[in-house]
């Protein structure tokens, strides 16, 4: 089992819709909202997600496919 | 001796102790170095500084590791310059030019790895580590051969022939991802949560991002002990930007100069401008972007301190540029046709934006502004070389070369 933290970015089409609920759903991963701001143009969610490493990486592959912008939690790491 | 007495979060100022950690974990703010300024101010004067070394290390009760066993190659103390002919042309009365592009490695990397570096060698750390398009790996590389440190360097794949030999020369190991940006942002996230390496912008960084403030304290002290009216900085990840300000605000706290009222502005190239449009349209909220420019030093699409960014901006009564790959280069060739320095593209981002700033009436004609001009221009020689006349080919006779010189001359005679 691993723990993963990531920051999901919502375009404004997808604030609607459920993600989050539906990847804990389609996948065998528990996730946790940790931090959070949304408003009616986009929004971000810092998210910790537990499972198998390997179903962790495909939850977040089909969160990617639906539009999400996956990005680690603290930022880009590669500076100029 | 530091006068650091623990990392603070920014957000829920939990704190923990000195060591190579990044992030609360509880509410996963940044961490930040918290000195015990009331021991600083007894054993800080202007004296005291102006008596240290022409370096930044003469900041030292200020920064959050041990002057003493410091990695020094030479880092800080920059030329603040009077830049008259710049503010001619662009009718600022009273502008200054920081220029950081004499650092030992060219760029102002070599300030925030002054410190990790010094900081991850007390940490017990014996290899550095990094992922970066340039600066960032030419300035690891240099201070982990000057440390006896292992340097190990993280490149996008197809990065310029001159950025790599800059890394390569100074003997790390340097390796090559392939893949697109986020693919290596991703890969290089997980290792830095992998391997027992001071990653220096990574677990390292609540020290690495204190070298910033060095550039604060400078134009302070260079200004005869008084904070500038304004400032226009680029912005990357943000940091820079945001420690600036807070070099200012600590010289206030420990009593050397009078509370500034500096107002910040940032400075993005619009392939790149997370933050720049999120203030354009009045959100706090930045949404991530993929990189598109020619300032490659500052493509960073998801800025770790992009909303405290936002903060400075509004709280500072700031603006921020935000300007094209056009403008970029006008921008580089103006500085160095005004000011005789050649800085690289980060460069042409400020002082184009410097320009839309001050065209949009965003700064007073006569504010004292200093802009900062944060790396060489030989490291991003390639962008402008086709924007620059060629020079003149004559054969090695006086006639061939007045037939060429009058050519020129009548050419440049304005119709």
């Amino acid at each position: 089992m691993a723990l993963k933290r990531v920051r999901f970015t919502f375009p404004e089409e997808m604030i609607k819709e459920p993600v989050i609920y539906r990847m804990g759903h389609e996948f065998q991963v528990v996730t946790n909202v940790r931090m959070a701001d949304v408003d009616e143009h986009t929004g971000w969610v810092v998210l910790e997600i537990d499972g198998d490493p390997e179903e962790i990486e495909r939850s977040l592959v089909w969160a990617q496919s639906r539009g999400v912008r996956v990005d680690p939690v603290v930022g880009d790491i590669v500076e100029g | 001796m530091s006068f650091a007495k623990s990392l603070r979060c920014r957000e829920c100022h939990r704190e923990y102790p000195l060591a190579a950690i990044h992030v609360c974990e509880f509410c996963f703010g940044p961490l930040e170095a918290a000195y015990d300024y009331d021991a600083i101010r007894r054993n800080t004067t202007r004296e005291s500084i102006a008596s240290g070394p022409a370096s930044l290390w003469r900041y030292k009760n200020l920064l959050p590791c041990d002057a003493g066993a410091a990695v020094d190659i030479g880092a800080g103390f920059t030329p603040l310059i009077r830049a008259k002919n710049l503010g001619k042309a662009l009718g600022l009365n009273d502008l200054y030019i920081k220029n950081d592009t004499v650092n030992p490695t060219w760029s102002f990397k070599d300030r925030v790895v002054a410190v990790a570096s010094t900081r991850a060698r007390e940490l017990g750390y014996e290899k550095l580590a990094c992922a970066s398009t340039g600066n960032l790996a030419n300035s690891v590389s240099a201070h982990a051969a000057a440390a006896g440190m292992d340097a190990v360097v993280f490149i996008p794949h197809d990065l310029e022939a001159g950025k790599v030999l800059g890394s390569s020369i100074y003997g790390p190991t340097l390796v090559k991802v392939r893949g697109n940006y986020d693919a290596v942002n991703r890969l290089c996230a997980e290792l830095a949560g992998s391997y027992n390496w001071a990653f220096v912008n990574v677990n390292v960084r609540p020290y690495y991002s204190e070298g910033s403030k060095t550039l604060g304290f400078e134009v302070a002290e260079q200004l005869g002990w008084r904070a500038p009216d304004h400032c226009v900085v680029p912005i990357a990840s943000g940091s820079l930007f945001v420690k600036i300000r807070k070099g200012f605000d600590e010289l206030a706290k420990i009593g050397l100069i009078d509370p500034p009222r500096t107002r910040m502005s940032g400075a993005q190239a619009t392939g790149c401008s997370p933050v720049a449009v999120a203030w354009e349209e009045g959100s706090m909220n930045f949404r991530p972007q993929r990189p598109n420019t020619i300032a490659r030093s500052l493509a960073i699409g998801n800025p770790a301190d992009g909303y405290y960014s936002l903060v400075q901006l509004r709280d500072t009564n700031g603006a921020c540029g935000n300007v094209s790959d056009e403008e970029i280069v006008a921008g580089m060739t103006l500085l160095a046709e005004t000011e005789g320095i050649f800085g690289e593209t980060a460069a042409g981002v400020t002082v184009a934006s410097l320009k839309q700033l001050a065209e949009r009436g965003r700064i007073g004609p006569d504010e004292l502004t200093v802009a900062f001009i944060t790396g060489a221009g030989f490291k991003t020689a390639e962008a402008v070389a086709e924007a620059l006349k060629p020079p003149l080919e004559v054969d090695a006779s006086m006639e061939s070369f007045e037939q060429a010189y009058e050519a020129l001359q009548k050419a440049e005679v304005p119709a």
